[in-house]
């Protein structure tokens, strides 16, 4: 088992007594992209400013890489990287000078910080407009800059809130792909988003946060059995005489849905795929297409939300 | 709750940074173009006055700053405008960092908030000190070429003392203004508050002061000492303000015949304090000129200290996310 390299305990925020977080505990392993997922509102950056030392915490603990950030704020932030959400840099600046005055913070040496700086800025493909200055960047060049910032610091984690909002979809897969390198460096990411979707291809495993609680934890898979009932979608294309019965008598296909001639869904509890086709097989006719719909996210969260919902209602 | 780590990680590295953008930005040529064309109408407005009024004055160097005509006097220029200086650099210190999105980013490099609050009033008070060690010059500089005579040490170290307490001067003001950019998320608001406390202050308060005090304390003059009571409560009134401390310490440093800081009001009634055994008018001695003032002097300080504070507390409380 890897390293935990943060690890919260019933953190819990409260602004004028009003709880925000409310006493929520997740650990995140060494190397993991962690995904804190969830409506605005949810008490997701909260949380991130709680685990820099940027904001008080009202009860529970957290340490980051064994240090708690209310007392040793300076260990915390020098290991690491944070990208806030629709980040800012000093406009009249160029891209090179916001970084040099990072580095200058984090006290590195003048001539290693150009050093690590150029190695950044072409990381994240700005070392065209290393002296530009920032005014002229779009939103995702910014956001670029504000990974070239944590990689100048050599961070160990990088804390990145709501990294896609307001980027286009080619700006986004590029940010993306960038993020997975991030991991391949090994650095733990965590990052927060509303976007379900989008990160849920980047995120080993996530939290899904609803009203200062975190009400799922786990790997994409994981959630979509437990929410989901363990059922995913199989979808069949074959040509043949009678495959439709074949396919309901498969053990663990619990329904069988009709969407075209030849195209059928098959609700299931279980991967199935190996006995389908050999059911087509079977017929002698010939199978054309089998594909899993892997669950997503946003069919998760809205399944869950709804569960929720009636079962609220039920209790009523 | 102790945290670890000095407060003073990045004072140095944020304070440089500020320093350059302020040397670096189009209000500093605002300013250098103000502090010149002020050092140099003062002077030729006060030459005019010195050649016609002193032939013979140990002190001349010093009239320059101080007789520069009925209606403007040096020392009254700085009065007005060191204020506006250090509001203009320091109303957006803050709430800029809010409004570019740029403090979370910076608060999350190892530094404490610490840091980046005395940096950011350093480089201001740096800045500030610049330019009036720049005006300082250009006024020595023209009055000396325009008066051919040179200066003795005693009236260098005067004026010297006297740029040292128009920086405290200047650092009062720029405490208030980073407080109000402190207080204020937009920069208009918090320039605004800020004039409009300056313009209260030093124009509306010297009269207001008066007026307070002869409804509260009515005047009794009947005796020396009664009369000497009512003029120390208003004083006392006036002294609210940084600009009534500034023009003290300024009179009495200026003019080594100065011995109180009364002697003006009494002047004005037509009275003039005599001690006993002295000569009056004749010169006090540079140390004995800084001790009248010396509570002053200290009051400027700690009201800088004071309004850093404050400004401090809140920053310190204030959350982070936009």
């Amino acid at each position: 088992m890897s390293e935990q390299v943060i690890e919260a305990h019933n953190l819990t925020k409260r602004y004028d007594g009003v709880p925000v977080v409310k006493g929520i505990s997740f650990s995140v392993a060494q190397g993991e992209i962690f995904g804190l997922l969830g409506p605005n509102g949810a008490g997701k950056t909260t949380t991130i400013l709680m685990m820099l030392g940027l904001t008080e915490v009202s009860d529970g603990q957290v340490r980051v890489l064994g240090y708690d950030p209310v007392r040793q704020p300076l260990q915390v932030k020098r290991r690491v990287g944070y990208l806030p959400d629709a980040v800012g840099f000093y406009d009249n600046l160029t891209a090179a000078e916001n970084l040099r005055y990072t580095g200058r913070l984090i006290g590195l040496e003048a001539d290693e910080c150009e050093q690590k700086m150029v190695e950044a800025l072409d990381h994240v493909g700005l070392h065209d407009v290393t002296d530009r200055r920032v005014a002229t960047f779009s939103r995702g060049m910014r956001q670029r800059l504000g990974i070239a910032e944590i990689l100048l610091k050599d961070a160990q984690i990088a804390i990145l809130d709501e990294p896609t909002s307001g980027l286009d979809p080619q700006a986004t897969i590029e940010l993306l792909e960038i993020i997975r390198n991030l991991k391949h460096k090994n650095v733990t990411v965590l990052l927060s988003s509303h976007l379900l979707d989008r990160v849920q291809s980047v995120c080993d495993r996530v939290a899904l946060f609803s009203q200062g609680n975190i009400v799922l934890l786990g790997s994409v898979e994981e959630l979509g059995r437990k929410v989901l009932g363990g059922t995913s979608n199989l979808d069949v294309e074959a040509e043949g005489n009678g495959i439709d019965a074949k396919l309901r008598a498969i053990p663990g296909v619990t329904g069988v849905e009709t969407l075209a001639p030849n195209r059928w869904r098959l609700k299931t509890d279980r991967d199935v795929r190996s006995e389908a086709a050999a059911a087509v097989m079977g017929t002698g006719g010939k199978l054309l297409r089998l594909a899993v719909e892997a669950p997503s996210l946003e069919t998760i969260y809205t399944r869950y939300f709804r569960d929720e919902e009636l079962g609220g209602r039920h209790a009523a | 709750m102790q945290r670890e780590g000095s407060p003073w990680r990045g004072v140095g590295v944020v304070a440089r940074k500020e320093l350059s953008d302020h040397l670096s930005s189009v209000r500093m040529l605002v300013i250098e173009l103000l502090v010149v064309v002020t050092g140099v109408v003062v002077v030729l407005v006060s030459l005019q006055q010195i050649r016609d009024v002193t032939a013979e004055d140990p002190f001349l160097l010093l009239r320059v700053f101080t007789r520069s005509g009925e209606q403007l006097s040096f020392v009254f220029v700085l009065t007005l405008l060191v204020p506006l200086i250090a509001i203009g650099l320091g109303f957006d210190l803050v709430n800029s960092e809010h409004n570019q999105r740029t403090l979370s980013r910076v608060l999350s490099q190892p530094i404490y908030r610490d840091a980046l609050l005395f940096g950011k009033f350093l480089a201001g008070l740096a800045t500030i000190a610049i330019s009036l060690t720049a005006m300082w010059m250009v006024v020595i500089g023209l009055a000396l070429a325009a008066l051919g005579v040179p200066p003795n040490g005693e009236e260098l170290a005067r004026a010297a003392l006297m740029l040292f307490v128009t920086i405290a001067y200047a650092g009062v003001w720029l405490a208030l203004a980073m407080l109000f950019s402190v207080l204020f998320r937009s920069a208009a608001t918090a320039a605004l508050s800020a004039l409009g406390l300056w313009l209260f202050i030093s124009i509306l308060w010297p009269f207001l002061s008066s007026h307070l005090v002869n409804v509260f304390v009515p005047a009794s003059a009947g005796t020396a000492d009664e009369l000497l009571n009512t003029l120390a409560t208003h004083q006392a009134v006036r002294r609210l303000s940084p600009g009534a401390l500034f023009g003290e310490i300024v009179t009495v440093l200026l003019d080594p015949a100065v011995r109180s800081t009364q002697q003006s009001q009494l002047a004005a009634m037509g009275l003039a304090l005599v001690e006993p055994g002295s000569i009056p008018g004749a010169p006090l001695p540079l140390l004995q000129s800084v001790l009248i003032v010396w509570p002053q002097i200290v009051s400027l300080i700690a009201g800088t200290i004071v309004l850093f504070v404050i400004g401090y507390v809140i920053f310190q409380r204030q959350e982070v996310r936009a």
